[in-house]
């Protein structure tokens, strides 16, 4: 008997839905539920629109469900977020108990269900994504401590008959003089309080536990196997089912026999649905025999010529003409062009090209359903909550509320289940349609390499000059890639034809802005393959670009690619900052052992500036990152560890892309399969990895995702300064 | 078949072919065993047979009989084995995925070479991937192992 099976949860989401919230600070289970609401305020964000009006009455409503403390002492945090690697597990309940003042140890942690309550604080639905969890629930869910806090204070004195004012907090207990009553003991007697109407939080230089080194909170079920992920959920009666897929997106189902599927011992259903054919069995090992077995004649749709190749050839054919101005200073036509001639300036042009990437998380992409009349229950590791419930109440003909998403750990998400179509989610459901019993949908590796949503091919040519003197003068950038917000529910966010997720990191670069010319122009193609936000989204290519030509204009400038980028960043002190801290750390003057060299390169995303100088070395035209120094800027720092694996976690999924990973299609269908093709960082090629974080007081930014942009050019400046060679097509070949 | 997983014996009955893996997750309910690829590219299923590290997703079940399986489940009774301690001290673990099949490789290692070098630790965990890259800290982990493991 497995101690941590399927917990089925003992109370139907129903019951804890809105309705419950309703409820002023309601006992349930013997429990203080402390509920506290903060106005949305969006101040910041990459793809940041008008601010959603604040709330008519910025009261405290009657509700709420991030805390709970028991009269057993325990204290336990809902996450209005996933946990998938990135330790909000962690750090929610820090900034809880930076006000709380309970004892750490008794901290549980959960993931809320599905309902408003825990939507976004700054995005209109429950979500996981754009590094935003940490500094966006900053103010909530401390915000959540202090209530129950001044709640517990005032039920305490109310027992003694003292005034509120005279008594104090102790990790879990309230004090007043030499009485002391614990916050369990507590938890009934304050449920009954009315919350307060505002609550006065600490200021930073009194925290104690924000900005503390603090380790995670979901180790002990993780090293012993409990951790229970998407695909771990079992249920009573429950299948598994398996799809196959067509190999060609768009393509379309034209006839199949289930028969050879059907003779596989295990196999219990084989049928069509939206997105292929479902194979069911009783467990995987049977569906997926089934599967592999089974025959589909498959209609190709309009896809089926489609080849990365070409793609790449006609991607660098557009990229000469001009295309939609994303931001623009000067007239740079001028600058490239007659007025370059007169200054006898210095011109470069140079072309980068960036191919498919597959989010691949270790955690195959999956989810469970089980329906009835009246209502649904999903499991899924998700990042996109709502957008989920919304979709299935869709299919089964549902309302939302109807539909309970019990969200489990993630095996990763990287933005692939942060799926605006809710793929898997919707596949899933589709199958659990077709069936009484309750079903598990699991992809296998193929099905994730060859299933879509992938971060955007892209190509970017590079024009710029430099005067006499060798200062930059003129930038001209053109992109060519596709939209991931058009046809979406996101599509709002597309102003101009510009699309902010595929020029973000370059429209607005700081070293862009401080050249008197430039212009940065987007072509926006629509090949048929999906694509999705990959960890960083645009600046998972525009970092690239901006950052090794920068170090080519530098190179062409004979300057220091530190003294040259120092100048240019002028401007921008705090990213120069973070540049300078990375190259101090780094030793960037001192001389290194022969066959070494280092380059670097800085960027700004989500909010945080990350620098990074790698050091290399190349043997049999294999490139080597020994050790990699970062500095980061992410403003208040909640918890160093987590920000520390969060640079280290960046630069390994960064440098596999570079070094490795690329998904190429021939005759619309993608030629990788698996982790033998599709290639990722492994262990032995992880550099020595050490991370400076800037002392920091301004508004918190992002750690999930800034890590990664600036690797790749890191990487690629130290391999030209060790062999003159420029790699400017992901990922690197020397030969 | 009869398997012995964690000092347990069953008898179950399953086709042949059928993966060590699958019939661990899907028919003794022991999902702390991975999968993330199905062709022992990733190490996310690794289980010890009599000790030494094996993918148990393109393992037969039937190949295993009689041998002794430890599972991550197995491998202590409140998470308190050496590695475990190392693991929770140098906080490795992130999304937690592949983190059953990263430890019970570093058993198999540390079980091999007490004293591993970083070379040691490259080799036998090259095969387990890991896209949060928690690498620097497994190999951190491992070196702490075995420093817990000396004390004893």
């Amino acid at each position: 008997m497995r101690p941590y099976g399927l917990q089925v949860p003992q109370v139907p989401q129903k019951e804890v839905s809105r309705r419950a919230f309703l409820k002023s600070s309601a006992v349930v289970g013997g429990s203080l539920v402390v509920g506290f609401f903060v106005p949305a305020s969006l101040k910041r964000f990459a793809f940041a629109q008008e601010p959603p009006a604040p709330a008519a009455t910025p009261a405290l409503p009657p509700f709420n469900a991030f805390l709970r403390i028991g009269s057993d002492e325990s204290i336990t945090v809902l996450l209005a977020h996933s946990e998938m690697g990135q330790g909000i597990w962690t750090t929610l309940p820090m900034m809880v108990n930076e006000e709380l003042d309970a004892d750490w140890s008794r901290f549980r942690v959960e993931h809320a269900p599905a309902a408003d309550v825990y939507h976004s604080p700054i995005f209109p639905i429950q979500m996981t994504g754009g590094s935003t969890t940490t500094w966006s629930e900053l103010d909530r869910y401390r915000q959540v401590g202090a209530v129950a806090r001044t709640l517990l204070l005032t039920a305490a004195a109310a027992q003694w008959g003292v005034a509120p004012g005279d008594c104090h907090t102790d990790k879990g207990w309230v004090v007043h003089g030499d009485k002391r009553l614990s916050y369990g003991s507590l938890a009934v007697a304050a449920s009954q309080l009315q919350p307060p109407d505002e609550v006065k939080l600490k200021a930073p230089e009194d925290w104690k536990v924000i900005g503390k080194p603090t380790r995670r909170l979901d180790t002990p079920e993780k090293i012993t196997g409990r951790a229970q992920f998407g695909i771990d959920v079992q249920l009573p009666g429950m299948l598994t089912a398996v799809v196959a897929h067509a190999r060609i997106f768009g393509a379309k189902v034209k006839s199949f026999d289930p028969a050879v599927a059907k003779a596989v011992p295990g196999v219990r259903a084989v049928f069509e649905i939206p997105s292929g054919v479902a194979v069911v069995g009783d467990h995987f090992w049977a569906a997926k025999t089934g599967r592999d077995a089974l025959k589909v004649e498959w209609d190709p749709g309009p896809h089926a010529g489609l080849d990365t190749a070409a793609l790449r050839e006609s991607y660098l054919k557009q990229a000469k003409s001009k295309g939609a101005e994303a931001s623009a200073g000067g007239d740079v036509e001028k600058a490239l062009g007659p007025l370059a001639q007169d200054i006898g300036s210095t011109s470069l042009v140079a072309e980068y090209s960036l191919p498919y990437l597959a989010h691949a998380p270790m955690e195959p992409l999956n989810c469970t359903v089980r329906h009835s009349a009246d209502g649904c229950e999903v499991w899924t590791g998700t990042q996109f909550q709502t957008v989920d419930q919304q979709r299935v109440a869709a299919i089964f003909g549902l309302k939302p509320d109807q539909v309970a998403i019990h969200t489990t750990f993630l095996g990763g998400g990287f933005g692939r289940r942060a799926n605006i179509a809710s793929d898997f989610v919707v596949e899933a459901a589709h199958v659990a349609k077709n069936l009484d019993q309750p079903v598990k949908l699991v992809w296998t590796r193929d099905d994730d390499i060859r299933g879509g949503y992938y971060r955007p091919m892209a190509v970017h040519r590079l024009e710029g000059a430099l005067d006499a003197q060798g200062n930059p003068v003129a930038w001209r950038q053109r992109i060519v890639s596709q939209s991931i917000m058009a046809g979406s529910p996101f599509a709002g966010m597309i102003k101009n034809g510009i699309d902010p997720t595929a020029v973000e990191g370059a429209s607005d670069s700081p070293y862009v802005m401080a050249i008197p010319h430039y212009r940065v122009e987007l072509h926006t193609v629509d090949p048929g393959v999906p694509v999705l936000w990959w960890r960083s989204v645009g600046n998972s290519h525009t970092a690239f670009a901006v950052e090794s030509f920068v170090d080519e204009l530098a190179h062409a400038a004979k300057r220091d690619p530190l003294e040259f980028r120092r100048a240019l960043l002028a401007k921008a002190p705090r990213v120069r900052a973070v540049l300078e801290l990375a190259a101090e750390k780094a030793g960037w003057v001192s001389p290194l052992p022969k066959g070494r060299a280092r380059g670097l390169a800085v960027h700004e995303s989500f909010g945080s500036i990350v620098a990074h100088v790698a050091e290399v070395s190349v043997d049999d035209e294999r490139i080597r990152v020994h050790r990699v120094v970062c500095a980061i800027d992410c403003g208040v720092c909640i918890n160093p560890l987590g920000v520390g694996a969060q640079m280290e976690s960046g630069i390994a999924y960064g440098l596999g892309a570079a070094l490795h990973s690329e998904l190429t299609m021939k005759e619309g269908r993608i030629v990788e399969s698996n982790f033998h093709d599709y290639r990722v960082l492994r262990l032995h090629e992880m550099p020595q990895v050490e991370v400076h974080i800037v002392a920091s007081k301004e508004k918190s930014g992002g750690a999930g995702e800034p890590g990664t942009p600036p690797i790749a050019p890191a990487v690629a400046n130290a391999v030209f300064a060790l062999t003159g060679k420029r790699l400017r097509e992901l990922p690197f070949r020397l030969a | 078949m009869k398997l012995s997983v964690n000092g347990k014996e069953h008898d179950v009955s399953v086709s042949d072919d059928m993966p060590l893996l699958w019939v661990l997750r899907d028919v003794l309910g022991l999902t702390g065993t991975k999968f993330g690829c199905g062709m022992a590219q990733c190490g996310a299923c690794t289980v010890l047979v009599d000790g030494q590290p094996v993918r148990s997703c393109v393992r037969p079940a039937a190949a295993v009989a009689g041998r002794a399986v430890t599972t991550i489940e197995g491998l202590s009774l409140d998470g308190d084995h050496p590695v475990q301690r190392a693991w929770t001290e140098v906080d490795v673990v992130q999304c937690g995925y592949c983190q059953s099949g990263q430890i019970l490789a570093a058993v198999a290692l540390l079980k091999a070479k007490p004293k591993p070098s970083d070379a040691d630790i490259d080799a036998a965990l090259s095969g387990n991937l890991c896209r949060c890259g928690t690498y620097q800290r497994i190999r951190s982990a491992v070196h702490h192992a075995a420093e817990l493991m000396e004390k004893g």
